[in-house]
Parts: C-alpha cells; structure tokens; sequence
C-alpha cells in the first residue's frame, strides 16, 4: 500500500512535468480559452479552418510526437514509447493536471491497439503511422437506434460480393465523425449465427460513396455526435481486421494499456479547487449564494469523493501492474466516476442559486464562464456511455459476485 | 505506488482471520454480548500470545515493533470478526498514549504488560457533552508534581469495567492534562451503559482520583491529536472489516433465498444494491488504507489530519449504507434476533459515531480545504 513515487516513478513525474511546462502552447494552458472552452477538442482544432488553431495543435502534436507520446502506450516498434502501466498513469495524471488536450483520439485509444493485435503487416503499415501523425482522425461506429446497451443485436450488414463487402444500414452517436477520416464499424456478416458470432470488424474512408452523416445536436446545443448512414457503401476485404465473423472478439481487445480513467478523478478535483478559488474572490462572492452553508459541506463531500474515484482508478492500475486484468473493478471504477461527476456537477452549480440559469460563457451574469451549468448538461450522459450505470451494476453483480442471471 | 498488501500483511491477515473463525465464532460474539465483562480473559490471553496487543509495541518493550498500516490489516479481521472486549481501547487507548507521551519510566512500566496481554487499558475523553474537542474537556485536572488528581464526569469510556488503567483527559490551569489513572482506586466509579451495540461502554465519574501524569502538563491536547487520528482511523479499519463480511452475507443469502421460483439475487434490485454494497466497502477499504499510509509513512502533518477526516467521514456514512442494504436483502428474517446479520448493523453504529461521525469530520474536511 503505498501513495508515493518510488524514484524511478518521480524521475518519470518530473520529466512529464517539465515537458509540459516548456511545450504546452499557451492556448492550452488551463484558463486560456478564453471561455470558449474546446469545441471538438483538440481534433477540433487539428480539422480547423483557423490557421492559429490548426498550427497549434500540430505544434503541441509535434512536441509530443518526439518523445513517441502521441501514443505513449504503444510499443516503440509501433512508434509509441513502450510505457509501463505505472508510467502511462504517471503520464495520464500529470497530463490531466495540466488540462493538456492528448491528440490522438481514437486512433490512438482504440483503434491501434486492436491493429497492433489484430492487423496484418499491410494494415498496420497502412494505418499507424497517419495516426502517429494526426493525418488521419478516426471515429468508432458501434451504436445503431436499435443496438445501444444490446450492441451484440446491430443490424449494419455487411454482405460479401467479390473482394468487396456491401454495406448498409444505421450507426448512431458517431462521436466527432464530421472531424474524421476513417470510421472503423461492427457489421453484421452472418445474420443466422448466435449474435456474438455474426460480426466483422470494418474500417473504412469516411468519403466513401454512399457513406454519409447527418449531424445530431446534443442537449446542450453542441454538434459532438453523429448519425452515419451506409447506403451499398462498398468496403475491400482487405479493410477488415481480424477474421469474419470474429469481429466482436477483436473489437473487446484489451492490451496492457493503462484503463484507469484516472483523467476524470484528477479534472473533478481541479474543479472543485478551481471553484474555491474563485469562490475566495470578490467577484465569486457574489456571485455565490448567500445561503450556501448546505453547498458548502456538499462541496467536502464531493472532495471527498475524488479521493474514493482516485482510489479506484489507481486500483485498476495496481492490477495491472501486477499482470493481472481488472474485472468487476473496471465497471466500480467507470459507475462510480461517472455518477461523481453528475454530482459534483449538481453541486457546483448549486452554489450559484438563480445564476445556474445563465448558459452563455461571455455574459457577465455567468459565474466562471458558465462552465458549471454547462457541465451539470454536459455530464447527463456519462452514466449512460460505456455501460450504462444499469449495465455496470449487471456487470458487478453476475461477473464480479456470481450472482445468478435473472 | 501499488494498493496491494505486501507479503508479511497478507501473512498476518490470513493468520488473524483463520485464529479468528476458530477463536471468535458468532456464539462468542454472541455470548459477550450477555457477559458481565464483555470479554474472554482466555482469549485475551490467546490473541497476546499471537503477539497482537504487543503488535504496535516496539521490541525492547515486548513487542512486534509493526507498522501502523499492518495494525489497521488485522483490525480489519476484527470488524470482519466483531472481537469483543478490550482490545482496541487497550491498543490505541492506552498503548498508543503511553508510546506518544510517556515517559522512558512509563513506557518500561506499562508498555510490557500490555504486550504480553496482562494490563488492559482505556481512553476516558469525551463527557456528558459529548463533544470532540478541546472545550469539550470541562473534567478538572490538578497537578501536583509527577502525580495528577482527575474530578469529573466520563461518558462513553469503552471497557472501563475491566481497564485496569484509564488515560484520562481533564483540564488544569495550564489547559489539558493526561495522567495513567487505576480504575481500583476509591475515586472511580463506573456505570456501565446498555447499548446498541451491546459493548461495554460507560459513565466514569472521577472523584479525587489519583494517577501518574502523562506528558506535561498543559501539553495534553497537543499529544492527544496522533491519538486521537490513530484511533479514527482503526475505528475505519474495523468499519472496513465489519461491512466486508455483512456485504458477504447478504451476497449468500441472495444466492440462496429463493421466491417467484428463482434466487433473489437473479433480480435486479437485489443486483444492484449488491454492487452499491461492493463499491462503498471497497472505497471504504482504500481510504481508510490512505489514512493508514499517511501516518505510518509519516506524511505531511496536513496531508495526514485531511486523509483520517476524509477516511472517517466516508466510512462513516459508506458502512451504514452497507449494513442498511444488508438488512433489507434479508427481508424479514434480517429482523431477527437469532439471525446473524443484526449483529453487524447494530456494531456499525457505534463504530460510526466513535470520534466523530460522518458530519463532524466533513466539517472538519471543509475547513481544511478552506470551504
């Protein structure tokens, strides 16, 4: 049981620190949006017609891109920097304290790990170096309207002609598809097997005929997801990785890649430490309510809380630097974070009483920028992706207690 | 960094758990709850001879000379277990005092016996105000060179029927006194308390009651603080222990109470309060091991006082909502007597509300975060 760094892992800290300090541009340093916070993040900006935008985030890319840390997790054959478990959370903590945008997306998370595992020579030759560079931004098409908590029950199919698949049907919350090249899906090539065994795993051009999205706009007035539509889009063979009908196999691939979340535990504390200090100034004097003992204690509680969530994140990590791989512990983790941060959400904005009503940043009504209110709509769906909370608890409950199905 | 056990704890766990399913079945737990003393002087001997009143104790006084994070592994077994009797208050009341503030005399004198299981010890803190701090000491202390006179009123002084010593608190004109106190002296009275937790609490009134004086005078408050952060935090280690083994139950019975033709436990609202249960008694676990760590790794005083506040008031209000569900997956039987469950969610409050419950110590977790 042990808190602290040994010093191997403080050397590693301070390296990632110091990197920070002398690299991060000055558009990413915490507070320097200027309250417009990051409309698509950092692909966002990659994708940008605004050259300032678009040559920062290549600049900070590149700085990253000279130590392999655009895909820190990757082996260095791959282009990646071949680090520990312990050293891609050291990485992911020190990186989320600075509030630093990580490039990569899911070309990094998702995407090349299953290459790595899964792709031919061909495949990953083709694909990882443009995702090292950030030529390429990939978005991930799983969901469909009838296929959410049941993913294994899509319906996108996938009928073989030739050397081509055809492709047709609906994918749905394609998060930053408009700011991608490629998509990488789950299609259905065998409709008669048992579900599990009917699916391919697909990659393919964004632009390709007959494959379209149809923006959707979330609650929050903000374009982060998509509807894909697959009309007779024709997809090489060649593109899929893995074998057919193995596809839902190859896309549950879990590498020793550090899954700890451990970015939600720290950005929840530097809101709460965020608020207080605005809280000690004139203006958030103001604009805090004037009755806001209950807040207050509430406020404890949620500091509180991160200390928990950081616990079960760093649990994750100790597990697998044990060579072991995290079970009922991964969904405690993923359940408890996600409803942390609706409450502190809940919380934060309590204390602004009527001002939890002002919604636009730039306002002079807006107690830090809005982000509070905007957080307590944004953090709505973050008991419902990856697993719902309901689906977590099944998950802890039948595969972490043995309890019986119903 | 690594939230594993090493090998000499995962050691002294399995030991301390095996010992204490033989040792410490729920008729003995049951049947302290009737017994006068509260305790089994022959177990008392047992666990001595286990070497766990002496764990803390350094070796040249008898002891194993073990860590305080090794303390809180084996007080997690006696959650799990519900130990009766003296144990923690002769540990934390009164080896824990004496090791802090004693004397080399005092230590010599009392820290042996306490070892070997022949002296058992209390702390009398809190009074009729029930309150945890330094104002709520009104008991008066007078000084007169090495030996200290107690006149007050206790509440609340675990085990105080069979200490054979109390590290009693009260204030003299120089502010807060300790003295090592013998309970067989004409100036204690004590009265015991039937409680919830069918333990052995009680009223100790102090009448010109004569001890060693402990630490200097006026210092008393200043030297109870470790004290008083080591005692929370093995109150969350026992809270760890005892909600573990409720939340087990109740998992089992899920398992094989059957209704509508299938196990409870296939039914989603007993699923999901199940993996409530697993998620509070598991981030009670690390919390309080972050407690644990912070004070035996001796971490920045203010990084330590916020992780024991931060610990119990977590473990505080985690642990009753663990022992509540494990209530009611039990329906009907879980109100029973004879049914073991009661038993855990009796003992978590008393554990809950020992140093402070969840309120106090979030109170204490906004100021220091400068709320």
């Amino acid at each position: 049981m042990d808190w602290s760094d040994s010093p191997d892992q403080a050397a590693f800290r301070k390296e990632v620190r110091e990197f920070i300090k002398s690299e991060l541009p000055e558009r990413y340093r915490a507070g320097n949006d200027g309250g417009e916070g990051f409309e698509g993040g950092w692909q966002g900006d990659r994708k940008s017609d605004d050259p300032t935008r678009r040559d920062t985030a290549i600049q900070w890319a590149d700085a990253l891109s000279k130590r392999g840390w655009i895909a820190p997790a990757w082996p260095k054959e791959y282009g990646g920097a071949g680090l520990t478990t312990i050293e891609q959370f050291i990485y992911n903590q020190e990186m989320a304290e600075a509030a630093a945008p990580m490039p990569g997306g899911m070309g990094v998370s998702m995407l090349g790990p299953t290459l790595i595992v899964h792709g031919t020579e061909e495949q990953k030759a083709e694909h990882l170096p443009k995702i090292l560079s950030g030529e390429v931004a990939w978005a991930q098409g799983y969901s469909e309207p009838g296929a959410g908590s049941d993913l294994a029950s899509l319906q996108t199919r996938a009928v073989r002609d030739g050397d081509e698949y055809v492709v047709n049907g609906q994918k749905i919350w394609t998060s930053g598809g408009h700011n991608a090249d490629w998509l990488f899906a789950l299609v259905r090539t065998d409709p008669e097997a048992p579900k599990h065994r009917g699916i391919s795993f697909l990659t393919m051009d964004i632009k390709s005929p007959g494959l379209s999205l149809r923006p959707l706009i979330n609650m929050g007035w903000k374009h982060h997801f998509n509807e894909t539509f697959f009309e007779d889009v024709r997809v090489p063979v060649k593109n899929r990785i893995g074998e057919e009908n193995r596809g839902w196999y190859v896309g549950m691939t879990l590498l020793d890649f550090e899954r700890s979340g451990i970015a939600g535990a720290i950005s929840y504390k530097r809101s709460i430490e965020q608020m207080k200090q605005f809280l000690a100034t004139d203006e958030g004097k103001r604009f805090r309510r004037e009755d806001w003992e209950t807040v207050r204690l509430e406020l404890a509680d949620r500091a509180i809380e991160t200390q928990v969530l950081f616990n079960f994140a760093f649990r994750i990590v100790s597990i697998q630097n044990r060579g072991m791989v995290p079970n009922y512990e991964a969904s405690v983790n993923k359940m408890f974070g996600s409803e942390m941060h609706q409450r502190l959400a809940r919380t934060e904005t309590k204390a602004w009483g009527l001002y939890g009503n002002v919604w636009d940043p730039k306002s002079e009504h807006a107690p830090m920028h809005a982000e509070h209110v905007q957080d307590y709509v944004g953090s709505v769906p973050h008991t419902i992706f990856s697993g719902s909370s309901e689906i977590q608890r099944n998950v802890i409950a039948t595969r972490g207690l043995g309890l019986p199905r119903g | 960094m690594d939230l594993g056990l090493s090998e000499q704890q995962e050691l002294l766990k399995n030991a301390a758990r095996e010992f204490l399913e033989n040792e410490c079945p729920e008729t003995h737990v049951r049947e302290m709850e009737e017994d006068e003393q509260g305790y089994s002087p022959v177990l008392w001997q047992k666990m001595a001879e286990q070497g766990w009143q002496g764990l803390l104790i350094p070796e040249e006084h008898g002891g194993a000379g073990f860590d305080f994070l090794d303390m809180c592994v084996l007080l997690e077994e006696f959650g799990r277990a519900l130990v009766p009797g003296p144990f923690m208050p002769t540990v934390l009341g009164g080896a824990v005092p004496i090791m802090e503030a004693g004397s080399d005399a005092q230590k010599a004198e009392f820290l042996p016996k306490i070892a070997s299981g022949d002296l058992i010890f209390s702390l009398a803190l809190t009074e009729p105000s029930a309150r945890f701090d330094e104002a709520g000491i009104e008991a008066k202390a007078e000084v007169s060179g090495d030996e200290v006179t107690f006149t007050g009123t206790k509440l609340f002084v675990p085990d105080a029927n069979v200490a054979d010593y109390l590290i009693v608190a009260g204030k003299s004109g120089k502010g807060t006194t300790l003295g090592i106190v013998a309970t067989d002296q004409p100036g204690v009275k004590v009265t015991q308390l039937q409680t919830i937790a069918r333990d052995k609490q009680a009223e100790v009134v102090l009448d010109g009651a004569k001890g060693q004086l402990l630490g200097a005078e006026g210092d008393g408050w200043k030297l109870l603080q470790p004290v008083i952060e080591k005692y929370t935090t093995a109150e969350c280690a026992y809270l760890v222990g005892l909600s573990q083994m409720d939340f087990e139950i109740a998992v089992d019975y899920a398992k094989e109470r059957v209704q509508f033709g299938r196990p409870i436990g296939s039914f989603q609202a007993i699923q999901h309060k199940c993996a409530d249960m697993v998620t509070d008694v598991d981030g009670s676990r690390f919390i309080m091991y972050k407690a644990a760590w912070a004070i035996a790794s001796g971490q920045p005083a203010a990084d330590t006082t916020l992780a024991v506040n931060m610990a119990k008031a977590w473990c505080s209000e985690a642990t009753r909502r663990v022992v509540a569900h494990g209530q009611q997956i039990h329906g009907g039987i879980g109100f029973t007597k004879d049914y073991k469950i009661q038993l855990y969610f009796r003992r978590q409050k008393r554990a809950e509300i020992a140093f402070g419950d969840s309120d106090f110590h979030r109170e204490a977790v906004a100021q220091q975060l400068g709320l």
